[in-house]
């Protein structure tokens, strides 16, 4: 009989193997699903997960879906580490994302080096300033986070569409909800020439290692761990938990706002009602996927990129449901959570007739 | 008195991974007996006592109830046979009333009746002494009037043994003389009650025969009331262990810390608000604070610490007010501070020592522009493994790996390397071993010659004697006066716990 | 007079789903799990019960197999949850989104198609009572199912032992287990409850309220209804309240335009959230009375034998 064992010490390895294992689930799962619907399997299974990185286009493409990734997963880090369930990178981002466009469209007969930097700043802004608003709601009226970037991100997704179809609709678009199309110095630097790849990708990078600083090497980063893992001894330390619940939002609002500005000043190039196909929600599996750590980070918001672009191409080339990509992010975080268990516990095979005393055993008491 | 053999346990042994808690333990309990089971923290006690009520099974051994064999596989069996227990930290549910906790506990077809029920608790708490309100909600009643609710629920479940794990802490002196009235009618009536326990002069008060274990093994069996209380600790913790300090008195400085008219309201409905708390301390001196938890004490620490912040002019250091520092300016200033909970507030479980040093120490250049500096963090955490004798593998150990003792040890050296002024201590060593409860009373008297001020918050009294220039109680968020140590009594000082003073503010006014 | 119990009546309608979910919510947060998967189960549920009624062409095969649905997912919740002890904010989380995923996919097929959903049944002599006749008794059957079930819950709490069970789980499961209860037990029941009403809610929506499946056709409905729970103080009578105060916020660009008021849907359409705030904001000014109403081990996995 199996029977599942609280571990004397967590397991290091299984931290870091939780994931791969997950992987290797999901991907067993979706083996299934392709067999179940009557698709040849190992061709689904290429299609999702080798030929969207098969050519330097496609590699390209897969930096510029990992881009807003891994800028809202850095910033969401500094969060969870801290204990803050932000879920609002969603919000963040489309709030940068219309901030930049505002701005962009105002300066759309500017010209100059200033232009772009404005335009970011604006985005950037606009998402920290998503992010105050579910921190000082947190901070001085002790609102829970989940629930306010919850609904903060159905608010600014309603604001954005309201933008979109209103006040910033290109006159001569067609009807079209969708702003005018950007002027060249607002828009972001391909990364390799004849690519869609822009700097976007360099921002998130550059976040990456800065969290790793944080982390690792800095004050305030440690603090963030402390609140996050005992806040009770952080108050008794004197780390303001209000200034460090400031710092954490604050950040998670300007990475997200920053890569919602970077989507409209790069790939797309005007503001559009699709801006996100729900990057704020898949950074939340990047986070816990990466373990909450910058390189893990980088590794898994490629991963995760990489669904996005498989379930388009198994639509294309496979005729499956492109909400192909939602179950398998799903399915990932879901199996992560599950293998995440055995990091605190181990199983065991045991006979039914001894299971009082390995039941006991599992009692740790204070002897 | 009645020799038929209520309880009988031979040779239990309890094994978990890496420890051996009881390993072949002997114990005979005869109908109407007050036994007593004596030991330190992880002497074993709390397992045998759990084996005993069937919250785990032992690995080895015979226990023989009422004369027969008889193998205890849950709580709810051990009820059914008779056994009633008394947990330390009861087992209550604060927002029930009286009636539905006792009706939790009791078959569905007992607990139906509401009303016969209600007569019932009304009855039998009565006649034990222990008056109690059916209707009443738990989070409204004292702690000891909470500790009447479990013993009451064991008599209407009809036990014939009582298990009191470590009943007097909570309560005080006062308090304590009625429940063991309680307790020796009950055993007259024929109840045989098993009473756990580490403070002596009630076991030898109490009890008609005491065993006592010290690392998983029956060290010895004794009649309490016929030996004296020092050879029962020589039982408890070996010859090799000093049992107490040896405490100097010394002269107090000038004044250091002024507490005026304390106040704060707490917006927590399960918190005690301070009501003008008073207080003055002078360089080189040790106040004591007596109370019974859940008074006050966990408020005025934080008030001291600044985790809570009061009215402006109502605390003072050296003359400048500090009420509205955060902790970390106030430990810049010399304000240490211990709390209460060692794990999960003063150190973090899953973090290291070294990480652990970091959380109060980090003013001490183990810092630089917002960087921490690793290698003086390891420095100074390894200066404090060696000063105060923490036993661990190195800096690198978890704080959670460490017995209650060495990590207690780890806490009070971390601020002390720090040379407060002023050091707040908490039931600094509540649940620690003999030998480190002595090197921690050691730490705090050099402390103290070393001219810091110093608040000790405790309930045990022997302690609070022991080391305190004057002393005080809290109740209900008020202070008593305080008093010279050798001028006060325990009968007074049992008074002011139960809140017979007048407040000390009214005293400070009028002199 | 007439608009007046139109709006009433449409209120009753919109709020219905909420108060669903929002009182297995309630049950679930009594025994101490707080499951943040309500968005995940009622999708689930929606997408479960719509496939089922078109298929089978039964409109109560539909809510038997949202239930059910929703029943199925609170259990993987509760596997990790409650046996694994996992973080449950995290597992509630993975349940929303992985809801979310697997109800697109699985609903990919149909959407487009309609089927003709739940009408109303009028209650004899009861709807004959001026405007509240209209208002509550003149609906479709799952809004007295929601009627039923308020009361079946609020009876449950406070006069049966399972109620007292519940509570007591919910408040210390320590104690509770050192009083012999089973709480791993007790919580996979309130866990499934849970799962069953987010279930039966999600069919609402896609057999009632508007007869067809779209993707993430339930807009926020679950994070609402557990901001709800919170907003009751966990109480099922302040729960209905609060269930068909946000139904009018929901409806109320409806009832302006019906006036001839001028304004941007999506403006208005932001209206429910900015009330779900706005409560979360009034209830911060009595701190103490929500920590009181609590349930005390909210949200703390409990390892049995620790």
């Amino acid at each position: 009989m199996l029977l599942l064992e609280r571990r004397p010490v967590d397991s290091s390895l299984m931290r870091w193997t939780s994931p791969l294992l997950a992987l290797v689930l999901t991907v067993t799962t979706g083996f299934v699903l392709f067999l179940s619907m009557g698709k040849d399997p190992m061709d689904g299974l290429k299609f999702f997960f080798i030929t969207p990185i098969s050519d330097l286009m496609g590699l390209a493409e897969l930096g510029l879906k990992m881009a807003p990734l891994l800028l809202c997963a850095a910033g969401l880090t500094v969060c969870y580490r801290a204990k803050l369930w932000n879920i609002g990178a969603e919000g963040h981002f489309l709030m940068g994302a219309l901030g930049a466009s505002i701005m962009a469209v105002w300066l759309v007969d500017a010209d100059g080096f200033w232009v772009l930097p404005v335009v970011l700043l604006a985005g950037t802004l606009a998402g920290m300033l998503w992010a105050a608003v579910a921190s000082g709601l947190k901070t001085h009226l002790h609102c829970n986070e989940i629930l306010t970037t919850i609904m903060l991100n159905y608010i600014a997704l309603n604001l954005l569409l309201y933008v979109v179809h209103g006040p910033l609709k290109d006159p001569y678009g067609f009807g079209f909800p969708q702003s005018v199309m950007f002027a060249d110095s607002a828009l972001l630097p391909a990364l390799i020439p004849g690519t869609r790849l822009h700097l976007g990708l360099a921002f998130g990078l550059l976040a990456a290692v800065l969290v790793w600083v944080l982390f690792a090497r800095s004050f305030i980063g440690f603090q963030l761990n402390v609140v996050g893992q005992d806040h009770r001894a952080a108050a008794f330390a004197g780390f303001g938990a209000r200034r460090l619940t400031w710092f954490a939002f604050l950040v998670g609002g300007a990475t997200a706002g920053l890569a919602g500005a970077s989507e409209v000043t790069g790939p797309i190039g005007q503001l559009v009602p699709q801006v996100s196909p729900g990057y704020g929600y898949t950074a939340i599996i990047v986070v816990f996927l990466g373990r909450m750590h910058a390189l893990g980070i980088v590794v898994a918001s490629a991963l995760l990129a990489l669904t996005f672009i498989g379930g388009e191409m198994l639509q294309i080339a496979m005729n499956m449901p492109k909400a192909v990509t939602g179950l398998f992010q799903g399915l990932l975080l879901f199996y992560l959570l599950i293998c995440d268990a055995f990091i605190h516990y181990r199983i065991r095979l045991k006979w039914p007739s001894r299971q009082t005393t390995i039941a006991a055993k599992t009692v740790t008491g204070d002897a | 008195m009645a020799a038929a053999l209520r309880l009988k346990l031979k040779n239990i042994v309890k094994e978990y991974p890496g420890c051996r808690a009881n390993d072949g333990i002997d114990l005979t309990v005869e109908a109407g007996e007050i036994h007593a089971l004596l030991g330190e923290n992880g002497a074993g006690k709390s397992t045998l006592m759990k084996v005993i009520y069937g919250v785990v099974q032992p690995d080895e051994g015979r226990m023989l109830w009422n004369g027969h064999e008889v193998r205890v596989t849950s709580p709810a069996q051990a009820r059914s046979m008779g056994i009633g227990m008394v947990f330390q930290h009861f087992s209550l549910f604060e927002t029930l009333t009286v009636a539905e906790n006792i009706a939790l506990s009791l078959p569905p077809f007992e607990a139906r009746d509401r009303k016969r029920l209600d007569e019932r608790i009304r009855e039998v708490s009565e006649r034990y002494g222990m008056a109690l309100d059916p209707r009443r909600y738990v989070s409204t009643l004292s702690v000891g009037e909470r500790q009447r609710v479990e013993i009451v629920r064991c008599l209407i479940q009809e036990s014939t043994l009582l298990i009191l794990d470590e009943p007097t802490s909570v309560l005080t002196p006062h308090e304590v003389s009625s429940l063991f009235a309680t307790l020796r009618q009950l055993a007259s009536e024929g109840c045989s009650i098993l009473f756990i326990s580490h403070k002596l002069e009630e076991v030898r008060n109490l009890c008609h025969n005491a065993t006592v274990l010290r690392q998983g093994r029956v060290s010895g069996d004794c009649r309490p009331a016929e030996v004296s209380a020092n050879d029962i600790a020589r039982l408890m913790v070996g010859n090799d262990t000093p049992i107490s300090t040896q405490v100097t008195a010394a002269e107090p400085g000038e004044v250091l810390l002024n507490v005026r008219a304390l106040k704060w309201k707490s917006n927590d409905p399960f918190g005690t608000s301070l009501k003008s708390v008073a207080l003055e301390l002078r360089k080189g001196e040790i106040v004591g604070i007596a109370g019974v938890a859940g008074n006050g004490q966990d408020e005025l620490l934080k008030a001291l610490s600044g985790e809570i912040l009061v009215d402006a002019g109502s605390i003072s250091l050296d003359g400048r007010g500090i009420e509205n520092l955060a902790p970390n300016q106030r430990r810049n200033l010399g304000v240490a501070i211990v709390p209460e909970e060692r794990l999960g507030r003063g150190a973090v479980p899953n973090m290291t020592l070294a990480d652990n040093a970091l959380l109060t120490a980090s003013g001490q250049g183990l810092v630089n522009r917002g960087l921490i500096r690793f290698g003086r963090v390891r420095e100074f955490s390894r200066e404090v493994i060696r000063r105060f004798g923490v036993r661990c593998n190195d800096e690198s150990s978890t704080a959670g790996s460490l017995s209650g003792g060495n990590l207690q040890k780890y806490i009070i050296g971390r601020e002390a390397l720090q040379n407060p002024r002023l050091l707040v201590a908490s039931h600094p060593t509540w649940g620690v071993d003999v030998g480190s409860a002595v090197a921690i009373h050691e730490a705090l008297v050099q402390l103290r010659d070393a001219g810091a001020a110093i608040v000790l918050i405790s309930e045990d009294l022997d302690e609070l004697y022991q080391l305190c220039n004057r002393l005080g109680a809290l109740c209900n968020g008020r202070l008593s006066p305080l008093a010279s140590t050798s001028e006060l009594s325990i009968e007074q000082l049992g008074q002011w716990m139960a809140g017979e003073f007048e407040s000390a503010e009214v005293n400070h006014v009028a002199a | 007079m007439e608009l007046l119990t139109n709006v009433l009546a449409a209120t009753v309608v919109a709020g219905t789903p909420l108060l669903l979910v929002a009182l297995g919510e309630l049950i679930c947060e009594r025994s101490g799990v707080l499951n943040l998967g309500q968005e995940g189960m009622m999708l689930m549920g929606a997408v479960a019960g719509f496939v089922a009624a078109l298929t089978s062409g039964s409109l109560v095969v539909g809510v038997a197999a949202a239930i059910l649905a929703g029943i199925g997912m609170s259990l993987l919740f509760a596997f990790m949850a409650v046996s694994l002890a996992a973080n449950q904010y995290a597992a509630g989380l993975a349940l929303t989104i992985f809801g979310t995923g697997l109800s697109a996919f699985l609903g990919a097929g149909f959407v487009g198609q309609s089927i003709d959903g739940f009408t109303r049944v009028a209650i004899p002599f009861l709807s004959d009572i001026p405007v509240l006749g209209r208002v509550l008794f003149d609906q479709d059957p799952l809004v007295y199912l929601s009627l039923m079930a308020f009361a079946g819950v609020a009876i449950f709490l406070r006069q049966t032992r399972g109620g007292l069970l519940l509570r007591a789980v919910g408040e210390d499961p320590e104690a509770a287990n050192a009083n012999g209860l089973n709480v791993l037990v007790l919580r996979y029941l309130a866990v499934a409850f849970g799962g069953g009403m987010a279930g039966l809610a999600g069919a609402y929506l896609s057999l009632a309220y508007t007869p067809l499946w779209t993707e993430n056709m339930t807009a926020g409905r679950g994070w609402i209804a557990l901001a709800l729970v919170v907003f009751a103080t966990w109480r099922p009578e302040r729960v209905v309240l609060g269930a068909y105060l946000f139904g009018a916020a929901s409806i109320l660009h409806l009832v302006l335009q019906g006036l001839g008021w001028k304004s941007s849907t999506e403006l208005l359409a932001m209206l429910p959230y900015v009330v779900t705030i706005l409560m979360l904001v009034l209830l911060s000014w009595n701190p103490g009375r929500t920590r009181l109403n609590t349930p005390l081990s909210l949200g703390q996995p409990y390892r049995p034998g620790r």
